[in-house]
């Protein structure tokens, strides 16, 4: 069912990634594990409004899928997107000034935590409504080949999204048309509350290869594994070839979203939550990363400790950032 | 106005833009099922494949969200798109992606983001196509704040909105009433705009005003000759835009007349006529010699026996009989 990409092999491709840039991957994990921990800290505490939904213990799929991307290549992100925002380059400052609803935010706090977008960057957007970036994806594909852009699309999904309509329409289409775009799907085994196996029949690349797309599945914590198979299907999607498909398979530690800790919803066991918590992406990089010499004790810990201070740094600033002025609530409706 | 015009359709007015737009903004695309090859199903986009390639006229699926969902990621990354849903009862397939995606996104990105799309649609009864081909739902989507709706009710006004909504940054609904394509009348040539959010006066009288939308101007015209006979002048007023409303005129003409008449093809019930109406009194109660009146299509699915359908379309024997028990 699930087939190889093409005749590289795994290693291929991570093999030929600089000291430099495995570091740079690495701080990007930390940098998304601890901006995730730090709004459960916030959220925990009233301090933000809303709604959120973490990312912690699924850092490998954005970093493994963005470190292959160009500042001008886009993405577009789902409601648990903070990971991937912060992977293509977001500002941490500016994203937590956008969750405390603070006229800093990206947004100047009128789209929250599900709906960051920074054009400059490519982020098309985290979205709100459950495959709703995949029509956006497609979208700015078809312009980059209308215009002969230099523009791949990459559309982070989960499996909840595998079910919805509008996957079908704009990937049939996509594949129809040879648009460059990744489907990067995050397997992370529920969709709110209900396991895959029991909302979903059959897989998704099984899906995706019925529409003639190429697919594969990789462990989603495994970044080096990530990123052999998104460069893989990048290149050959920014190749004129048309779409690729990566299932990702991880977990979601911090459950749907605030309201849904340990085993309050009754759908997953404590057990099973520590067992992925033994397969934690982050240590498992930086275990590969020692062994091979790539780095040693104290320059991990030293990002350890960077990080922490640019979060810090970045709640302080949007807990100082004033709230938008009311003038703004009738801003923006029309351009 | 100098400008030369001929005689010519709705259908050929709308394709003459289309063609212009897309000649002079090579930013503009064309998508939609069968626009291209076959020309449309009501061949208002015939030939625009020939003259503009299949890199820029994209016949698509059948998959109206789909269709849409490319629409707005193209137009929030440099295109024009022009998405066409075959008919407006189809737009609910792809209503998720106009009303929480097109419609939001500039506002919730505080502006870091336009989507300046055009969703062409067929709309409206008359031609015996039953409950699912005939709906008239411009209100649904003047319900939600970011998006324009237009409904041009002439050849002049059609060439004229449609150039005006493609240039405009916002997402626009351009809504064509499928029984008025073969309207005929002057099509103003070359670079014709209207702009949007501008009503339109087509006659001026000193007893009544009715307010009509879209193909209801036909009926109202034709309402006016008769009343005119009997002595009775009325005022004309398209609003043409339908959001945002050029409210103006209208409460100008309510001023003057005293009496007010609304006639608009979609469902009377929380719709276009209800919105004016409660404008007008607003502004112009103390003017009024009575309650705004309205004329909306009946509030029942459309139904398919020609002799059923015709009950639930507004008419101009109606439109004259109001307008006659209101001055009685």
């Amino acid at each position: 069912m699930i087939k190889e990409l093409d005749n590289q092999n795994v290693s291929s491709n991570a093999s030929k990634i600089s000291t430099e840039v495995l570091l740079d991957m690495y701080r990007r994990m930390v940098t998304i594990r601890k901006f995730e921990e730090t709004v459960y800290d916030v959220y925990s505490r009233g301090i933000m409004p809303g709604l959120a939904h973490l990312y912690t213990g699924m850092e490998a799929v954005a970093v493994g899928v963005c470190v292959n991307l160009k500042p001008t290549d886009n993405i577009t992100s789902t409601h648990r997107g903070h990971g991937h925002l912060l992977a293509k380059g977001g500002e941490p400052k500016r994203m937590f000034a956008e969750l405390l609803g603070k006229a800093s935010g990206y947004n100047h706090g009128k789209g929250g935590s599900m709906h960051i977008v920074d054009m400059s960057l490519g982020i098309l957007g985290a979205n709100g409504i459950v495959a709703g970036g995949m029509g956006i994806a497609a979208g700015a594909a078809l312009s980059a080949k209308v215009n002969h852009e230099d523009r791949v699309s990459v559309m982070f999904f989960g499996d909840g999204a595998l079910n919805e309509g509008l996957f079908y329409e704009t990937a049939n289409m996509a594949s129809l048309w040879k648009l460059p775009v990744v489907y990067i799907m995050e397997n992370n085994t529920y969709g709110e509350y209900t396991s895959t196996n029991r909302s979903t029949a059959g897989t998704g690349p099984a899906r995706a290869e019925a529409m003639m797309i190429p697919a594969v599945s990789v462990d989603g914590n495994d970044v080096l594994a990530v990123y052999d198979a998104a460069c893989n299907a990048i290149e050959y999607a920014r190749a004129g070839n048309g779409p690729r498909f990566v299932e990702c398979h991880t977990y979601r530690w911090r459950g749907h979203h605030m309201g849904d800790q340990g085993d309050t919803y009754g759908y997953r066991t404590q057990q099973e939550i520590e067992e992925w918590m033994k397969k934690d992406p982050i240590p498992r990089f930086g275990q590969y990363l020692l062994s091979q010499n790539k780095t040693d004790e104290a320059a991990l810990s030293a990002i350890d400790v960077q990080v922490q201070q640019l979060i810090d740094e970045a709640v302080e600033f949007a807990k100082q950032a004033p709230y938008p002025d009311p003038s703004e609530v009738y801003k923006h409706v029309y351009a | 106005m100098s400008t030369p015009e001929r005689i010519g359709t709705i259908r050929e007015a709308i394709n003459e833009a289309l063609h212009e737009e897309m000649q002079r903004d090579p930013s503009i695309i064309l998508m939609g099922e069968d626009v291209g090859l076959a020309g449309g199903v009501f061949k208002v986009t015939n030939g625009l494949l020939s003259a503009f390639g299949p890199e820029r006229v994209f016949d698509t699926p059948i998959a109206e969200a789909g269709i849409v969902g490319l629409a707005v990621g193209a137009a929030m990354t440099g295109l024009r798109p022009i998405a066409e849903i075959m008919f407006s009862d189809f737009t609910t397939l792809a209503s998720d992606q106009i009303v929480n995606q097109a419609a939001k996104l500039p506002y919730m990105t505080a502006g870091q983001t336009k989507v300046p799309l055009v969703v062409r649609t067929a709309m409206g009864a008359g031609r015996r196509a039953a409950a699912q081909h005939s709906q008239s739902l411009q209100a649904w989507y003047c319900h939600i704040p970011g998006l324009i709706v237009v409904m041009p009710s002439t050849p002049a006004d059609a060439k004229g909105l449609l150039k005006s909504s493609i240039r405009d940054d916002n997402p626009v609904i351009f809504m064509e009433d499928k029984m008025m394509y073969n309207q005929k009348g002057p099509i103003p040539a070359g670079d014709y705009t209207i702009p949007l959010g501008k009503a339109r006066i087509h006659r001026e009288g000193r007893h009544a005003v009715v307010i009509c939308t879209s193909s209801m101007l036909y009926p109202t015209l034709e309402a006016a000759d008769t009343l005119s006979k009997g002595g009775i002048e009325i005022t004309i007023i398209d609003p043409r835009t339908l959001s945002p409303l050029d409210m103006e005129p209208m409460i100008q003409a309510a001023k003057e007349t005293g009496h007010v008449l609304i006639v608009d093809e979609g469902y009377r019930s929380f719709g276009v006529t209800a919105e004016i109406a409660a404008r007008i009194q607003e502004d112009a109660f103390d003017y009024l010699d009575e309650p705004v009146r309205r004329l909306g299509a009946a509030d029942v699915p459309v139904p398919f026996a020609p002799s059923l359908e015709d009950l639930t379309i507004p008419n101009a024997a109606q439109i004259v009989e109001i307008v006659n028990e209101m001055l009685a």
